[in-house]
């Protein structure tokens, strides 16, 4: 299903977050992804959510009439820079510490970590690009893995 | 210059903002705010529970279009206003509630009557706000009041911890500053309208087909010259009843799930729906897809997210509805439809399908006669207030409404015991008017105490209570859907005894069980003004609501009556009510 991306620029409140997600579940909308965090400009956050396209006019407007809302943008598709970050940790034998270190070299992911049973790699780029290196990496045995949810900004127009 | 404390600040917004009346009940957080109440000239009225608190600031909101406020305690306080607050949410009533926390010190601690209030509240209210310093109080309050009122209006909350209401501060006069996230749209975009008239210049079967929204932006003035204009039927929703005069050759009246059937179908049958001040309810629209499937939409609305919600207009205008009606009237220049064949359809629906019930002589009473009855006896100037169901439908579909505000009830929440505490707070709006809560025997068990509140607080407002012994709307589905299996649908004709109740709490009583009774003693009810009156009416627990769209339906499948309901009868599977 095709997705959208959303970009929220809301008033830093208590319970800002808590304000956008209760008005989420309770319309049923369907949320990919969420991330939050602070912006240049004291006292403003920014969310950006990852939603169908079938769904994304009724949540741009049911999210509008939050008070603490002051702005949403919507991404084009393909005009956007997205990144994700991952962190995964890869189980890892002496025979396969190696490939396993190799592959990620090669598919840009930076070791953090390197011990004799285990590898912890970190890896940021488009999500298509993490869920690439999560399936190169799932023979091995992924220990564990935790993503970051999905920012984006527009990119710039010449 | 002195400190005032947090509870005086509080009270000190309050006058400021010019609220003279205030609905409520103490207790151990909100407590503070109370002793400076003691000195206000802003008149308290103690509710016996919070709900009918809650309700009787949406009964003073609806009836004058101004903010309501209702004031109660923390935890259990807070949580028994979430039904007014939703129920002021789903009918757009301004409302300014402020409640009680405990301590700032011992919220999370599970502290004694601590809730989470603003977390419960949040998707029950426009917005709410836990006060975090004694200083922000005038201005909260304020803010609170500008979102409660503007826009499309609705609920607010203000939480405020006991040791912040206790705190001191300077009194700092508040002003509306920017809120960078709350700017509604109230003036339509001209290309809109032209877009608009266009359409309806085009338009061989118009209907305009309007809401609530006419009411809370005052525009029924406005709206009817635009109707006579254009020579352009209206539909008045549930909501938007007493919008445009009933009785005038144009009005239509309420459609929908239990409208009458020319309000449905001309909405069905029509090419071009001109919709104000609504949303397109399932109540008015049964199933969507089948909802007036060749007609074009020209959908206006204050609130963006209704447009396009349910139906997908061919032309979007957010803004005011009195602005756009008063852009689509200039715009149209005096234009007037030519639209004569459509108005004969019209006609010969009325004349085929007219409302229709029979009240036999000696036969037990039947809501609709009775309601036939009391209007014969009362000025247009009543202000009538129901609660949810059958005798609900009944007052919409038979009450001819001809002024706005006069029409007070549960729309889209469909709350039962609305009505009782709902008619206190108009009468307190209104003293000088005949406010009358018209209300079913279930309803009335919901918020009964608050007859004691009526006495007590000298609040002569007049209640019908129509006692068919049964939850009455529950009933006939299950006497349609249900094989007549009444699984916990009765309630019983003789108990309690209403007249002797009322009695207890002060109020005066007839019951009435006659046609010939019913003028004499409605007659004596209308004479008394020093306390309030329960007028019973022991009525016919078959009688049915009629037209009838089950719910999830089809439009143009009305079962006009009786007669075209025991052809069907039980042969559908049921959706949900």
């Amino acid at each position: 299903m095709t997705e959208r991306i959303l970009s929220i620029l809301v008033e830093d409140k208590p319970g800002v977050l808590a304000r956008v997600s209760s008005t989420i579940s309770r319309r049923g909308f369907n949320i990919k992804s969420l991330s939050v965090g602070p912006t240049s400009v004291e006292g403003r956050s920014k969310m950006t959510i990852v939603t169908d396209a079938s769904a994304v006019e009724q949540v741009k407007k049911q999210l509008n009439k939050l008070i603490n809302v002051i702005k949403i943008i919507e991404f084009e598709p393909g005009a956007t820079l997205e990144t994700e970050v991952m962190l995964i940790k890869v189980s890892t034998t002496k025979e396969t510490q190696t490939p396993v270190i190799e592959k990620a070299t090669l598919s840009n992911a930076r070791s953090v970590d390197v011990g004799t049973n285990s590898a912890i790699f970190e890896i940021t780029g488009t999500s298509i690009e993490l869920d690439k290196f999560e399936e190169l990496m799932k023979p091995y045995g992924i220990i564990d893995m935790v993503r970051g949810g999905r920012i984006a900004m527009q990119g710039i127009q010449s | 210059m002195d400190k005032l404390t947090g509870a005086q600040l509080v009270i000190r917004t309050l006058e400021y903002m010019e609220v003279s009346t205030v609905f409520g009940l103490p207790g151990g957080a909100i407590l503070p705010a109370y002793d400076p109440i003691y000195d206000s000239p802003i008149r308290h009225i103690l509710a016996r529970h919070e709900q009918g608190a809650g309700h009787m600031a949406e009964g003073y909101a609806q009836s004058t279009g101004e903010m309501g406020v209702v004031i109660a305690t923390s935890g259990p306080g807070a949580t028994n206003l979430v039904t007014p607050l939703m129920n002021a949410l789903m009918d757009s009533t301004p409302l300014l509630a402020i409640t009680g926390q405990v301590a700032s010190t011992a919220i999370g601690n599970d502290a004694f009557q601590e809730a989470f209030t603003t977390g419960i509240t949040m998707p029950a209210t426009k917005h709410n706000y836990l006060v975090a310093n004694v200083s922000e109080i005038p201005q909260i309050l304020i803010e609170a009041k500008h979102i409660a009122t503007t826009g499309r209006p609705g609920p607010v909350l203000v939480d405020i911890p006991k040791d912040i209401l206790n705190d001191e501060s300077e009194w700092v006069e508040p002003k509306i500053v920017e809120m960078p996230g709350y700017k509604p749209t109230t003036s339509p975009n001209p290309k809109s309208i032209t877009q608009g008239v266009d359409l309806i210049k085009k338009a061989k079967k118009p209907i305009l087909y309007v809401g609530g929204g006419i009411i809370n932006s005052k525009s029924n003035k406005e709206l009817y010259e635009l109707a006579i204009s254009t020579n352009i039927p209206v539909v008045t929703t549930l909501m938007g009843r007493g919008s445009f005069p009933d009785g005038h050759e144009l009005s239509l009246g309420m459609p929908g799930m239990h409208g009458n059937y020319t309000a449905t179908t001309s909405l069905q049958k029509s090419d071009l729906l001109i919709a104000i001040g609504v949303r397109f309810d399932d109540r008015v629209t049964a199933n969507p897809e089948y909802f007036a499937q060749n007609a074009k939409v020209i959908h206006a609305d204050i609130d963006p997210a209704e447009i396009g919600k349910v139906r997908e207009p061919e032309v979007p205008i957010v803004g005011d509805a009195k602005s756009v009606i008063v852009e689509l009237t200039k715009e149209l220049n005096g234009y007037k439809c030519e639209i004569e064949e459509w108005r004969e359809e019209i006609n010969s629906w009325q004349k085929k399908y007219p409302l229709s019930y029979v009240q036999e002589k000696k036969g037990p009473l039947k809501v609709p006669y009775v309601l036939e009855k009391i209007q014969e006896l009362v000025d247009e100037d009543t202000i009538v207030v129901s609660g949810v169901g059958q005798h609900q439908m009944w007052i919409s579909l038979y009450w001819k409404f001809t002024k706005p505000n006069t029409w007070l009830n549960s729309g889209g929440a469909g709350t039962m015991g609305y009505a009782l505490p709902a008619a206190l707070g108009a009468k307190m709006a209104f003293p000088e008017k005949l406010v009358l809560a018209l209300d079913g025997d279930g309803c009335f068990q919901m918020t009964m105490q608050e007859l004691i509140t009526a006495s007590t607080e000298d609040i002569p407002i007049k209640i019908v209570v129509f006692n068919n012994g049964n939850h009455g709307m529950v009933r006939q589905w299950q006497k349609l859907f249900y094989n007549n299996r009444f699984s916990a649908t009765e309630l019983t004709h003789d108990t309690p005894d209403y007249v002797k109740l009322a009695e207890s709490m002060g109020a005066m009583a007839h019951r009435i069980t006659t046609a010939d009774e019913i003028e004499e003693k409605f007659k004596d009810a209308l004479d008394e003004n020093s306390k309030p009156v329960l007028i019973e009416f022991v009525v016919d627990p078959e009688e049915m609501v009629f037209p009838m769209v089950p719910a999830g339906g089809n439009n143009d499948d009305v079962i006009v009556n009786q007669e075209a309901a025991d052809s069907i009868l039980n042969k559908d599977a049921t959706e949900e009510i």
